[in-house]
């Protein structure tokens, strides 16, 4: 069967392709692991090998010409197969997908090999998960992963995400020998975390030391930390944020917290719980950062759901408190804990953490001071919350030690402004430094 | 045990049956005085008579009929086609009259008969005489076929063909005949209809393959070895009833199988036994399930094109690294 072969991802940071030299001419006879042609990357110029038997039937791009990963550039057959379809669809194909073509570079291919012929020979023996070549994508798989059925049993028992591996067999099929890999490569990975304990320097400056890129271990992504990828890369990328920095004092947000902890030991509220309420009722004040930009119209909510950022051992989930602004601190702090408890037994309802209209992350507990928090779409705003901590200031005139505690928010200024957002923010601090305000609205 | 050819091997089953039970005979073309055209039937005549060893005229139907009758009132005949290319004459005996008897009549006549001769390619015999037949016989309900690729399974399995109730169509190879292998020389050697033999054990590829492709695998299996492929080649030895059992236990184990066979490839018995790994061992299977058949076109006279015409050991092995993706 015709195959499209497609321009590789012979480096982790390669987007494109030049095509410095063809190895070989249309009509040539190639077999898998046959250098076919030299490419030039980011990096350095490589070798990419056949991945099938055949003929090279017809050269889609030539010398000196550029192609995105994924873009079909040559076609590999039998002699007399008949190739219109392929070269019609070739003419169509969009690159592969960022998905389609994960990250995968070798140790050996990550060495970036000018010339590389002895590189190239290595890499040409099966080494399925680990193959810096190029994906030779049948025209007609469209976005399917190709996967033999004992690969993808064995895959399913070993608990490996096969969407990950990038396959060695024809038309980047993935075989038993590529889950074989993985599998092996997963067993070594506990290894590799229990010798971080005894790291060695590199010896700089000894004579002939060859310094190559670092080792490093692929792991599949959970479904859940694909679904943060996607999302947040829904965010950085179209969406402009700015970031909007303030400090805030402290100490009479911490006297209250303590104090309505006196009243109520059991509540255990914290000065997060305190956070959200406050971010809550200043939203309320300000609507035009309670909004959600939604491409012909912008949304502006009732409402603030405060998505709270909770880190689980699968990674980052968003419960939301709705309606945070019509909710006592009790409420908040109660419902807060109890959607955490379950965001960690991953026992969330969609409902309870999707649809959010603002959201608040902290990382205060990890000893951060400040940082800047991805936006999550279609949410307006973010909350970034470092952690609160004494601190000299000037009062006065004086030098004094206050709690402060720094927050930035992220705003998508399509819909919210540099002044909007301020506004929005000094009401949150004037709030915050003086928690009485809560009582009065 | 003796060392013997296949065909001697042949000749040991038929005397031992004859002599065995009286209700057995043997007709066809020079079987008798010329003493069998491949000399699979030498010295029965002398041995026993000319009742029960019995040259027929040039009449494939007629004696085929003849012999789907005597089996009806008792006997156990045993026909032999010069080859199997001229049983296409005598089709409509042995797929209306033998396969269906049993059946047609419900239960009261048996049909212990057995057809057999070779099949298969020969040496420059050209388009009409070099068929693969069994894939015409094994597909009609109602009967068995049988296709040796030793001395011992040929002395073995025409023994119980001949002992069997129903109708057997029992194919030799004439390029086989002077193969020389072990026979157990115990007059009770039989083996078992329906039972496969794994001729070779390995851990990364099936190969099955049948007569003449029995060799031909071993060697290419013997030649993947030293390149560090294990193969297991197994011998069905019986086309029906299959043992798809052992087939598909060995393809769970390797998860990969190359089905080789001499006939052309369209409706094979390769094809079969395709479909039957990929329905029973899909989720086992690492590549798709390869054939290695005869070219799909009349055999050719000329000598290098007739080589080019049948699966050899390169083609085998290229299969293998196919399927194993080398």
């Amino acid at each position: 069967m015709a195959t499209q072969v497609v321009m590789p991802k012979l480096s982790p940071t390669m987007e494109e392709g030049q095509l410095a030299r063809w190895l070989k001419k249309e009509g040539d006879k190639v077999s898998m692991g046959e250098p076919l042609a030299e490419i030039d990357t980011d990096k350095a110029t490589m070798e990419m090998q056949a991945l099938s038997n055949g003929v090279l039937r017809k050269i889609l791009i030539q010398e000196g010409e550029s192609a995105p990963l994924g873009q079909p550039i040559a076609i590999i057959g039998d002699p007399d197969e008949d190739i219109s379809e392929l070269v019609k669809t070739a003419g169509a194909a969009k690159p592969a997908k960022a998905e389609a073509a994960p990250e995968q570079a070798p140790e050996s291919d990550a060495v970036p090999a000018v010339e590389a012929k002895p590189a190239a020979a290595e890499t040409s023996k099966p080494a399925p998960a680990i193959s810096g070549n190029g994906q030779q994508v049948p025209a007609a798989t469209g976005g399917r992963v190709l996967i033999s059925p004992i690969a993808a049993r064995m895959a399913s028992d070993a608990g490996i995400d096969f969407k990950t591996i990038q396959g060695s067999g024809p038309g980047g099929r993935i075989v038993k020998r590529d889950i074989e890999t993985a599998i092996s490569e997963k067993e070594k990975a506990p290894a590799t975390k229990s010798a971080v304990g005894r790291l060695t320097l590199p010896r700089r400056g000894e004579k002939g030391a060859v310094y190559q890129p670092s080792a490093y271990r692929d792991e599949p992504a959970s479904e859940m930390r694909r679904t943060i990828a996607k999302r947040l890369v829904t965010s950085l990328g179209p969406i402009p944020h700015f970031f909007l920095t303030s400090e805030i004092d402290m100490e009479r947000a911490a006297d209250t917290r303590r104090s309505i902890n006196e009243l109520y030991p059991d509540l255990k509220l914290s000065i997060n719980d305190l956070i959200i309420k406050v971010a809550a009722v200043s939203l309320i004040q300000h609507p035009q950062v309670n909004a959600s930009f939604q491409d012909k119209t912008v949304r502006y909510y009732e409402h603030a759901d405060i998505g709270v950022a909770v880190a689980t051992e699968n990674g980052l989930i968003t419960p939301i408190v709705r309606a945070a602004d019509a909710k006592s601190l009790i409420d908040i702090a109660t419902e807060v804990r109890e959607l955490a408890e379950r965001a960690r037994a991953r026992k969330l309802k969609p409902e309870e953490y999707l649809g959010a209209t603002f959201s608040i992350s902290n990382l205060g507990m990890f000893g951060i001071e400040e940082f800047t928090a991805v936006i999550n779409p279609p949410e307006g705003a973010i909350l970034a919350v470092g952690a609160m901590a004494p601190k000299a200031v000037a009062r006065d005139g004086q030098v004094v030690v206050r709690q402060t505690m720094r927050v930035t928010m992220s705003c998508d200024h399509r819909v919210i402004d540099g002044a909007t957002g301020a506004k929005f923010l000094q009401t949150f601090k004037q709030i915050m430094e003086n928690p009485l305000y809560l009582f009065l609205d | 045990m003796a060392v013997m050819t296949m065909r001697d091997a042949l000749n040991q089953a038929l005397k031992e049956e004859l002599a065995r039970d009286d209700s057995v005979f043997l007709m066809g073309e020079e079987v008798a005085e010329y003493q069998g055209a491949y000399k699979v039937t030498r010295g029965l005549l002398e041995e026993f008579g000319p009742k029960r060893v019995i040259d027929t005229p040039i009449t494939e139907l007629g004696f085929a009929g003849l012999g789907v009758g005597a089996a009806m009132v008792g006997l156990r005949p045993i026909v032999e086609f010069m080859t199997f290319n001229f049983s296409i004459l005598a089709t409509d005996q042995i797929i209306n009259s033998a396969a269906k008897m049993r059946y047609m009549s419900g239960g009261q006549f048996k049909m212990p008969i057995v057809f057999r001769g070779p099949n298969g390619s020969a040496y420059q015999v050209s388009s009409q005489h070099s068929q693969a037949l069994e894939s015409w016989f094994a597909y009609f309900p109602g009967i068995k076929v049988v296709m040796p690729s030793t001395p011992a399974d040929a002395k073995g399995l025409l023994k119980s063909a001949i002992r069997d109730d129903d109708p057997v169509i029992f194919l030799e190879q004439e390029r086989m005949y002077g193969m020389k292998g072990e026979v157990p020389e115990d007059e009770d050697f039989t083996i078992p209809l329906g039972v496969a033999d794994i001729k070779r054990e390995g851990t990364d590829a099936t190969i099955i393959a049948r007569s003449l492709m029995v060799p031909t695998a071993l060697q290419a299996a013997e030649q993947l070895e030293k390149e560090g492929v294990s193969c297991e080649v197994i011998d069905p030895r019986t086309i029906r009833p299959l043992d798809i059992k052992t087939i598909v236990e060995s393809v769970k184990k390797t998860n990969r199988a190359v089905v080789c066979e001499e006939s052309h490839p369209f409706a094979s018995v390769g094809a079969e036994i395709s479909a039957e790994i990929t329905e029973r061992a899909f989720d086992y299977l690492d590549a798709p399930v390869k054939r290695v058949s005869g070219v799909d076109v009349p055999m050719p006279y000329a000598k290098n094109l007739e080589q080019l015409a049948i699966p050899d050991v390169a083609a085998i092995v290229a299969a293998v690294k196919e399927v194993s993706y080398l």
